[in-house]
């Protein structure tokens, strides 16, 4: 809403408090203003002149000199070059020394040899939005209505000596879409009284009764609940008075005619639409409100035809729908310069209808903006009078008597108790009786004391949302000044502030990964079909089910919720690599979406995730080393770190697996150890080298792991064991396997066949080489022994190496390497 | 003898002065005190001395081997320090070369910002609750005071799966869930970090994905001063002991009052700069005190209890904070953008 600051002047003095001053104590006090324009963005000396003759420029086709009377005295010669420029015409002149918007100063000129003394100017000269204007005043010099007195700075016959504050509003304060909400308000804030219009009393009484003329009927009261219409007989359409265009263009609505500007500027001074029908073309004199009928048709005042359906609200008359109740026109019952009768409209429509029908048709309006934040029913009928009374003035109509209605003005105030006790112990504050007291009459509420420090609190009927005596609390509180409430600490039991067990593990796990060189991600968790689709297996236990979808989409790529994470992380490594960081290490941690439902009846199942991913180098080259390739070690080895750190080596296992995406010889499932079993918690390998080609990468590990399960089996106890007193016994081995033999698998049953004295088993070479046979391997490992409580002997050793190669002869058909 | 002896020393000491390698040194050693040197050579004779001239002739022959031995140690001294400099010049290495620096990787601004927030919060006593980020109509508006066809829906237009169910599009249904699982008991503490969406084209300002930190308490008498209490210790454990807030009344169907918070501009002090728009302030939080009904649907008595919430933009604080200008690249993850957030 844009407020013109001389407008507001006609309700309250508004002396002492400039436009910039007002805009902070509005703000402060709850309405936000975003800035404070004025209307004058730099016009001087420009003054209103009459275009006394014109002659043709004897050198130029296109321009022509003039006469102007500018009341300086003597007429001034003003060469101009506007096409609508002619004589008796009286338009906005610049006179030598006058300035213009942009710093344009006006001198005595020579325009192809003939003498300017000034400037003929158009409304955007003067820096007016011409947007508003009609074709003819935006092409040409802005023209100014007849009786404008000659000489008068044309900053106060446009009204340019005017702030607009810029309202931005909460939907809690509807009642400030009408400038007499405003006044209300600043009345509020400041303590002074208001004078207000009252347009009953200036009717006359023209002896001849609407309903005479006109009936009205409601056929759905619950979307309108009151319908109030005028009879005016005779008005002669024409333009409206330069003031009210004023400050129409200064609230940004554009002046089309005196009748049609009167509807708009009650609307705007009253918060109320209104609409006028050309009353000839009503039949039947009857109106009557109802929902639209299947396949019904309205051609609304934009010329374009509307497809109707029956949630939508009509005003219809005996034989046609005239008009969408609330949010436009129909071009059937328009207003034109033939226009002799009005019906005047002044309703009170449901806002939710008017919203849901004004964005079906993309059809919003300053009307319908309002019906959406529902009017104010105590001025519906005061709105009428208003533009009645206007349309008697400016339009020389004669009002006949009486309203026509239907429905009920009046509804049920909203009456709320409080207590002063309540309110300051709600805001903490020591506000006293009388301030309190002050307050409700700044904001014009009616109160009636029910006991010594308590009040029966009538709310007007403008202002909405009133329902608890928060809402009243709140009143006091921004009256009162949000800075004058003291900052104290919560008083009661001290609390303690803690992470949760997983919450903690998620900070343990980033903290331990960047340590480790990857940087976390972060990636949007509404993604493209085709990317949710990439590893099924990764699928959560859901296997098969569809992503899902966004029931209204923004666009392809982001039009389903993220089912697995590592997609995202491919997309950010090619990102990485498009811009030459070739090295790239990320991770994230985020939820998944899953949900067996093909039409969602209950919340999908949201798992948190991580997802790792290395490609390029691991450790760049430098002066002094060769880069290290990542490889798929590195992947795992930082899992390990993890899984170390979270006391689950010994329970997490890894097995070679083919999902669909990976590479077929270079993934692991990994599984996890639980109390009720082994579950299944993701994978690490590297990608398929047709998806890795498909993004653009080289070789690119990856991993995906459930958290959940982490979070139920992580042990986080320490135990101290005691340091090792005897010494160990080191036996290296070297053996010949089949190549299809995992190393794991030697180490864990080396560990079974060693028995108590093993301490340690790991491997620390592999080899292959022609020397071996193609499909042979030599796994070198290294064990070590040793007893709590004494020194081992050789042959103990011995004896337990012995079991090992025997076991691994056994199993593997292994040959010890000499 | 004792003339020999004497010559002895004359001459091992003057050859022992031509002397220029440690080898060299090594021989003369050998020559003059070895078991076959000239010194044991003359020693030899010792037999054939009387009873009386031997311990004389003894002491001489001790003080020529000390004499010699003196200087031979002084010599091989010499030497030896000449070796290790010699040594040490030879491992000279070029120390302005690049260190070898450890791989690095560094969580994500937001997730950085996030922590500090909840660090400030846990260390205030609050829990850190969080909540699905796909909700139902009713946790994420109706029990938060929006009933359907409420206007102010239209603040935050929302990505719907079907009728019922959508993303969230706010952070506090947590606050609901979190006082539903209190079930009553006071007092409630919590902040709800977390993802949210709005049907917002991005821009360098939005994002349809961003996130939140939202906070609730409830009480048996809590007061709005305490909210302002609360949220001036948040601001100065962020921005410093010198930061101020400033509450403006505004709108939110879930509190009652409401206000805006701007804090002292950080950038400026509060003097004004391009960052605040010359105000001197910044506006980063919403907040007010738990709407009855809000109370009601989390389980509690509105007439026994009273509440504060108030709420933040984790991506705003970022910017803020670190002068980015682009939301876009939190989601980007170049890591040229993600390096830049090391230091503590």
């Amino acid at each position: 809403m844009n407020v013109s600051y001389k407008w507001l002047q006609d309700y309250i003095d508004l002396s002492g408090i400039e436009p910039a001053k007002l805009a902070e104590m509005m703000t402060r006090g709850g309405i936000e203003i975003d800035s404070v324009p004025s209307r004058n963005l730099g016009v001087t000396q420009v003054v209103a002149g009459l275009v006394k003759t014109k002659e043709k420029h004897p050198d130029a086709d296109k321009l022509s000199v003039c006469t102007v009377d500018a009341g300086t005295g003597e007429d001034l010669q003003i060469v101009c070059g506007a096409p609508n420029v002619a004589a008796g015409l009286k338009v906005p002149v610049a006179i030598i020394g006058a300035e213009l918007p942009g710093g344009f100063k006006i001198k005595r000129a020579k325009l192809r040899g003939v003498e300017s003394q000034g400037m003929l100017c158009s409304a955007k000269e003067l820096g007016i939005n011409d947007k508003l204007l009609p074709k003819e005043q935006q092409e040409g010099l802005y023209i100014l209505p007849a009786d404008t007195e000659i000489g008068r700075d044309i900053l106060e016959v446009l009204a340019l000596d005017d702030s607009i504050l810029e309202l931005d509003l909460t939907p809690n304060r509807s009642d400030c879409l009408s400038m007499l909400g405003v006044a209300y308000e600043t009345s509020a804030l400041t303590g002074r009284p208001l004078t207000l219009p009252n347009p009953a009393m200036e009717l006359v009484s023209s002896g001849e009764w609407a309903a005479d003329r006109l009936k009205v009927s409601i056929g759905n009261p619950e979307l309108c609940a009151h319908y109030s219409a005028r009879y005016i007989r005779g008005v002669k359409i024409g333009p409206s008075p330069l003031w009210m265009q004023n400050r129409l263009i200064a609230a940004g609505v554009r002046p089309i005619s005196n009748i049609v500007d009167i509807t708009n500027y009650v609307m705007l001074e009253y918060g109320q639409p209104l609409h006028a029908f050309d009353a000839a073309k009503v039949a039947g004199g009857a109106i009557h409100v109802r929902p639209a009928r299947e396949g019904e048709i309205l051609v609304t005042l934009d010329g374009k035809e509307r497809n109707l359906e029956p949630h939508m609200l009509l005003i219809t008359d005996a034989e046609k729908p005239i008009a969408l109740a609330g949010v436009m026109g129909g071009l059937n019952s328009e207003v034109t310069d033939d226009t002799v009768d009005i019906i005047l409209e002044s309703a009170r429509f449901d806002g939710g209808s008017v919203r849901r029908t004004s964005r079906q048709l993309g059809l919003r309006s300053e009307a319908s903006a309002r019906f959406e934040k529902e009017v104010d029913p105590g001025r519906v009928l005061e709105a009428l009078d208003r533009a009645a009374v206007l349309m008697a003035k400016y339009a020389g109509g004669e009002v006949l008597d009486g309203v026509v209605e239907a429905g009920a003005a009046n509804v049920e105030p909203v009456v709320l108790k409080i207590g002063l006790e309540r309110i300051n112990k709600f805001l903490g504050t020591e506000i006293s009786l009388s301030e309190v007291e002050t307050i409700w009459s700044r904001l014009g509420f009616h109160t009636v004391k029910t006991a010594d420090e308590e009040w029966q609190v009538t709310v007007p009927s403008r202002r909405n949302g009133f329902n608890h005596d928060v809402d009243l609390i709140e009143e006091v509180a921004r009256l009162h000044g949000y800075d004058e409430i003291p900052t104290t600490l919560i008083e009661g039991p001290t609390t303690i502030g803690a992470l949760t067990k997983s919450q903690t593990i998620r900070r343990e796990l980033r903290k331990l990964l960047s340590s480790a060189g990857v940087y976390e991600a972060i990636c949007y968790n509404v993604v493209s079909p085709a990317r949710a689709a990439l590893f099924p297996n990764l699928n959560g236990s859901l296997e098969g089910a569809k992503p899902i979808p966004l029931a209204m989409p923004m666009s392809e790529e982001r039009s389903v919720l993220r089912t697995v994470l590592l997609p995202s992380l491919l997309e950010a490594a090619a990102y990485n690599q498009a811009r030459k960081t070739n090295d790239v290490a990320l991770f994230e941690i985020a939820n998944v979406f899953h949900s067996a439902e093909t039409t969602l009846t209950k919340l999908p199942s949201e798992k948190t995730r991580l997802a790792l991913l290395l490609t390029g180098n691991r450790a760049a080259s430098a002066w002094n080393r060769a880069a290290v390739k990542a490889d798929f070690y590195d992947a795992k080895g930082i899992l390990d770190l993890l899984f170390e750190r979270f006391g689950l080596t010994d329970r997490i296992s890894y097995k070679a697996a083919q999902p669909e995406n990976f590479h077929p010889g270079r993934t692991a499932e990994l599984t996890l150890e639980l109390a009720n079993g082994s579950r299944s918690i993701g994978y690490v390998g590297q990608l398929h080298p047709d998806l890795q080609r498909e993004f653009d990468l080289g070789d690119t590990f990856v991993a995906e792991l459930e958290l959940a399960e982490l979070y139920e089996a992580v042990d986080a106890t320490i135990k101290y064991r005691t340091l090792p007193r005897y010494p160990s016994v080191a036996r290296d081995l070297a053996v010949v396997v089949g190549t299809e033999v995992a190393g794991g698998a030697l180490v864990a049953a080396i560990k079974e066949a060693a028995g108590e004295l093993l301490e340690s088993a790991e491997v620390f070479d592999v080899y292959t080489g022609e020397r071996l046979g193609a499909d042979k391997k030599s796994v070198a490992l290294s064990t070590v022994y040793r007893h709590p409580e004494r020194t081992l002997t050789d042959e103990e050793v011995t004896e337990a190496h012995n079991r090992v190669l025997t076991k691994l002869e056994q199993s593997f058909g292994a040959e010890l390497r000499k | 003898m004792k003339e020999r002896l004497e010559g002895l020393r004359g001459e091992a000491l003057e050859r022992l002065k031509e002397v220029s390698d440690p080898n060299q040194l090594n021989e003369l050693k050998v020559h003059y005190l070895g078991k076959k040197g000239q010194l044991t050579e003359i020693l030899r004779g010792m037999g054939a001395l009387s009873a009386e001239e031997r311990p004389l002739i003894g002491q001489v022959a001790n003080d020529v081997r000390a004499a010699i031995e003196a200087v031979i140690a002084e010599k091989q001294e010499a030497f030896d320090r000449e070796e290790t400099a010699r040594r040490l010049r030879s491992e000279t290495i070029d120390v302005t070369l690049p260190g070898k620096k450890p791989s690095e990787g560094l969580i994500h601004p937001l997730t950085k910002v996030t922590q500090e927030i909840e660090d400030i919060f846990i260390g205030m006593g609050y829990q850190v609750a969080e909540g699905p980020e796909v909700e139902t109509d009713f946790y994420n508006f109706e029990a938060l005071n929006l009933p359907k066809n409420h206007p102010a829906r239209d603040m935050q237009d929302s990505f719907y799966l079907t009728d019922d169910i959508l993303l969230r599009t706010h952070t506090s249904p947590v606050q609901i869930r979190a006082m539903r699982a209190a079930n009553g008991q006071t007092p409630l503490k919590v902040i709800c970090p977390g993802k949210v969406y709005r049907r917002d084209d991005d821009d360098a300002t939005h994002s349809f994905m961003f996130h939140q930190i939202e906070g609730i308490v409830v009480g048996p008498n809590i007061r709005m001063s305490d909210l302002k209490g609360t949220l001036l210790q948040f601001v100065q454990a962020m921005y410093g002991p010198e930061t101020q807030i400033r509450l403006r009344p505004s709108f939110f169907p879930f509190t009652e009052p409401s206000a805006e918070v701007d804090v002292t501009c950080a950038q400026c002090g509060g003097h004004g700069c391009r960052m605040c728009k010359h105000t001197g302030w910044i506006e980063i939080l919403g907040c007010g005190m738990v709407h009855p009904k809000v109370l009601e649907y989390g389980g509690y008595d509105p007439k026994e209890v009273t509440g504060f919430a108030f709420g933040m933009g984790v991506e705003r604080i970022a910017l803020l904070k670190y002068d980015i200008d682009d939301i876009r690249h939190f989601y980007n993850n170049d890591i040229r953008f993600l390096g830049q957030f090391a230091r503590m």
